[in-house]
C-alpha cells in the first residue's frame, strides 16, 4: 500500500464516527429537536457494541446492538423533552453525563479485553489496484454504511414526502400540528434515528477504529459531530465535507509533526477545529441561506393546544 | 495541562522547606494505618491508575492486620473538586493519604496544611510540607532499555514516539530512548508526535499510523491506551507499551513495556507511619528501588539482544550504566554533557531540550 493511500485510509477512518453521529443529529435537529447528548449516546453505543462483540464474537450483532443502545438512551431524552416538556438543552447535557457514567459502569469488566477489528473488505484483484483499489475497496463495511446512510438521509429529507413532513415539523410545529401531522410522534422517530446513528458512530470506535474498550473513549467526538451539523448549516453534503475535512486535517497535522516541521504541537492540535470551522463558515456565510436551512423551531417546547 | 516554567526555583524552595520540615518533624507512631488513595482515572484503566491501585493492594496484603481497609476515590478531576475529596478523606480518619496525579499538587498541599496529623504523599509533584512527601519513578531508566531494544530491532532506523504533553518527564523518556538507541544504531532517528492528551485511543492510533507511514518500524508511546500497540501489531511493526504490560493487545508487536511498580514504596511508607519514622521526603526511585520494571521481552527478540537488555537492566540497577551519561550532543550537534559527566537530577527535573537524533522542535 503506498503512502497516499495509507494516509487517505486513516483520514476516512478518523472521519467515519463523526459522519455517523452528525448525520443522525442532522435528522434530529431538522425535526426541531436539539439533542446535546450525542457524546453520551455514542459512548452507550460503543460499550453496547463492544460488550456484545466480546460476549458473542459476532461483529454484525454488535453493530446492531450499538445502534439499538444509542436509540434506547435517546428515547429517554425523547420521553423527557417531548412528553414531559423538559428543557432540551439541560436534558441533552444530562444525557451526556448519564451516558458517560452508564457506559463506564457497563464497561468495567471489559477494560483490558483485546478484540479483533472488523475485517476490511477485500475484493481479489480490485483491492490491489494502486491508490484507487484500497480507497474504493479497502475499508471496513461500516465506512460504506456511513456514506450510504448519509445519501439516504439526503434523499429522504429532500426527495421524499415523509422527509418534507419532518422538515415542516422542524420549521413550525404549530403549523404542522394544525394541518394534522403527529408532531410528537415524528419527533420521537427523529430522536430515535439520531440516537441509533450516534450509537453506530460510537460502535465504530471499539469495533473498527481502536479495537478495545476504555472509559470515555469517544474523547469529545460527540461534541465535534454536534458542531459539524451547525457549521454545515444543516446540509447533508456539507456535513460529509466537514467530517472528512476534520479527519483530514487531524491526520495531516500528525504527519506534519512526524515530519519534524517546527510548529507548536498545541497549535497543531487546534488546527482541525480551526480549519473545519473556517471552511464551513466561509462556504456557508450567506445569512439568508442559513435562515432557510436552520430549522426555525429548533429547541422549542411543543405543547399541542386542544 | 499545566506547564511549570519556574520549576527549578520551586524545587529549590521546596527543598528548603523540606529541611525545615525535617528539623521540626516529630511524628508519633500509629497503631494502625488507615490509608486512602486519590486517583485521577478509573482503577481499571489498564495503565497509570490501575498500577497505583495494584500498589495499594500489595500494601494492604503486606501489612495484614496492621492496616485498616484502605479507601480509594476514582476519577477525581484535577482542580477544586480534588481538594474537597482529599479533605473528606482526611476528615474521615485516614492517617496516610496518597494523591496520584500531578494536578493534585496544590489541593494536597492546602489540605496538608490544615491536617498536620495526617501524612500526605503526592506523586510526581514538587511541593512538600512537613506532612507532605513527594515521590516519582525514574521511568527514563526503562526507556533506556527500550531504546537499546529498538536499536537492535529496527530495520528502517526510524523510531516513532507518541508524546502526551511536552513536560520534563516525557522529554526525559524521549532523550533517554534516543541516547540508548544511537549507541546501537548511530544513524537512527526518533520522530515525535505530541497528541496533547493522556488518553484518546483514536488519536493515539492515528499518530501511530502517521509515524509508521513515515517509515517508523518501532512505535513508542508516553500515552496511556493500548491503541498504538494494536496499530503496530496490525501493521507488522514493533511497539513498546506504557505503564502496564500490553502483550495481550499485541502479542507479536510488543517488545516490552515500562511497567510502573508502586507497591514497595507504599509498603515502606505505611510501615514508617506505623513505627513513627515517617518524614517528609522527596523520593525519585528507579529500577533498583523497585519503582518500575520491564514487561517480559518478546520471545521473537534474538537471545543475544535479550541478554544485552538484561545486562543493561542489571547495570542500571548497579549504577554502572547511567542513562544520561556523557558525551551527549544537543540537536545542533554541540556537546553539552562531557564524557565522564551525567545530567544531574535537578537539571533532569526541568529537562527541556532534545538530544541529537530526535527530529523536530520541542514545543515550548
Amino acid at each position: 500500500m503506498d503512502f497516499t493511500a495509507a494516509v487517505l485510509l486513516s483520514v476516512i477512518a478518523a472521519a467515519t464516527p463523526l459522519l455517523f453521529a452528525a448525520t443522525g443529529e442532522l435528522v434530529t435537529e431538522k425535526s426541531g429537536v436539539l439533542n446535546l447528548g450525542v457524546e453520551g449516546m455514542m459512548l452507550v453505543g460503543a460499550v453496547g457494541a463492544f460488550s456484545t462483540a466480546a460476549a458473542t464474537g459476532n461483529p454484525w450483532l454488535a453493530i446492531l446492538v450499538g445502534a439499538g443502545a444509542g436509540a434506547a438512551v435517546s428515547l429517554i431524552f425523547a420521553f423527557l423533552t417531548l412528553s414531559l416538556l423538559t428543557n432540551q438543552v439541560a436534558t441533552g447535557l444530562a444525557l451526556t453525563l448519564f451516558g458517560v457514567g452508564l457506559s463506564a459502569s457497563i464497561g468495567q469488566g471489559f477494560v483490558g479485553t483485546p478484540m479483533r477489528p472488523l475485517p476490511k473488505l477485500a475484493i481479489p484483484g480490485l483491492s490491489e489496484v494502486p491508490l484507487i483499489g484500497p480507497l474504493l475497496f479497502g475499508h471496513d463495511p461500516l465506512v460504506y454504511l456511513s456514506i450510504l446512510l448519509l445519501a439516504g438521509v439526503w434523499r429522504f429529507l429532500y426527495r421524499s414526502r415523509p422527509g418534507l413532513v419532518l422538515r415542516a415539523v422542524g420549521e413550525s410545529h404549530e403549523a404542522a400540528h394544525a394541518i394534522g401531522y403527529p408532531v410528537i410522534a415524528i419527533r420521537y422517530g427523529a430522536v430515535a434515528f439520531g440516537g441509533a446513528m450516534a450509537g453506530l458512530g460510537g460502535a465504530y470506535l471499539p469495533l473498527a477504529y481502536t479495537p478495545m474498550w476504555i472509559e470515555n473513549m469517544t474523547a469529545g467526538r460527540g461534541w465535534i459531530a454536534l458542531a459539524l451539523v451547525v457549521f454545515a448549516t444543516w446540509r447533508p453534503g456539507r456535513v460529509l465535507l466537514g467530517a472528512y475535512l476534520f479527519g483530514g486535517v487531524t491526520i495531516l497535522q500528525l504527519h506534519v509533526q512526524a515530519g519534524g516541521v517546527g510548529v507548536a504541537s498545541q497549535l497543531m492540535s487546534m488546527l482541525p477545529y480551526l480549519a473545519t470551522i473556517a471552511v464551513l463558515v466561509l462556504i456557508s456565510r450567506d445569512a439568508t441561506r442559513i435562515r432557510l436551512n436552520a430549522p426555525a423551531d429548533i429547541g422549542k417546547v411543543f405543547h399541542p393546544q386542544a | 495541562m499545566t506547564r511549570f516554567p519556574g520549576l527549578r526555583h520551586l524545587v529549590a524552595g521546596a527543598a528548603a522547606m523540606a529541611v525545615v520540615a525535617a528539623a521540626a518533624g516529630g511524628v508519633q507512631a500509629a497503631d494502625k494505618v488507615k490509608a486512602a488513595f486519590v486517583y485521577v482515572g478509573p482503577v481499571n484503566d489498564n495503565g497509570w491508575t490501575s498500577r497505583h491501585d495494584a500498589g495499594r493492594q500489595e500494601m494492604e496484603k503486606a501489612l495484614g492486620d496492621k492496616a485498616e481497609k484502605s479507601a480509594f476515590v476514582e476519577n477525581v478531576p484535577e482542580g477544586a473538586d480534588a481538594e474537597r475529596v482529599i479533605q473528606q478523606l482526611a476528615l474521615s480518619g485516614h492517617n496516610l493519604i496518597f494523591t496520584t496525579s500531578f494536578g493534585f499538587m496544590n489541593p494536597t498541599q492546602k489540605v496538608a496544611q490544615r491536617f498536620p496529623n495526617v501524612m500526605f504523599e503526592h506523586a510526581t509533584g514538587f511541593k512538600r510540607e512537613i506532612n507532605m512527601s513527594t515521590y516519582n519513578a525514574r521511568f527514563y531508566e526503562g526507556r533506556a532499555v527500550a531504546g537499546l531494544l529498538a536499536g537492535h530491532m529496527t530495520k528502517t532506523k526510524v523510531i516513532g514516539y507518541i508524546g502526551s504533553f511536552p513536560i520534563p518527564e516525557v522529554v526525559q523518556g524521549i532523550d533517554a530512548t534516543t541516547i540508548a538507541l544511537r549507541k546501537v544504531a548511530p544513524d537512527a532517528i526518533v520522530k515525535v508526535i505530541w497528541v496533547n492528551t493522556w488518553v484518546d485511543p483514536g488519536k493515539e492510533a492515528d499518530a501511530a499510523k502517521a509515524l509508521i507511514d513515515q517509515g517508523a518500524d518501532v512505535i513508542m508511546q508516553h500515552t496511556d491506551s493500548s491503541a498504538p500497540c494494536q496499530v503496530a501489531q496490525e501493521r507488522g511493526v514493533w511497539c513498546v507499551g506504557q505503564a502496564s504490560d500490553q502483550t495481550r493487545f499485541a502479542p507479536k508487536a510488543h517488545l516490552t513495556a515500562i511497567v510502573d511498580e508502586w507497591g514497595s514504596y507504599y509498603i515502606k511508607r505505611a510501615k514508617a507511619v506505623l513505627d513513627g519514622t515517617w518524614k517528609s521526603e522527596d523520593v525519585w526511585g528507579g529500577m533498583k528501588d523497585g519503582f518500575l520494571s520491564l514487561a517480559p521481552f518478546n520471545p521473537a527478540i534474538p537471545a543475544d539482544v535479550r541478554a544485552k537488555a538484561d545486562q543493561a537492566v542489571a547495570d542500571i540497577k548497579a549504577g554502572k550504566l547511567l542513562p544520561f551519561a556523557g558525551p551527549i550532543k544537543n540537536q545542533a550537534g554541540a556537546e553539552v554533557v562531557k564524557a565522564g559527566e551525567s545530567i544531574p537530577d535537578d537539571k533532569l527535573a526541568g529537562l527541556d531540550w532534545y538530544v541529537e537524533g530526535v527530529q523536530g522542535q520541542l514545543p515550548k
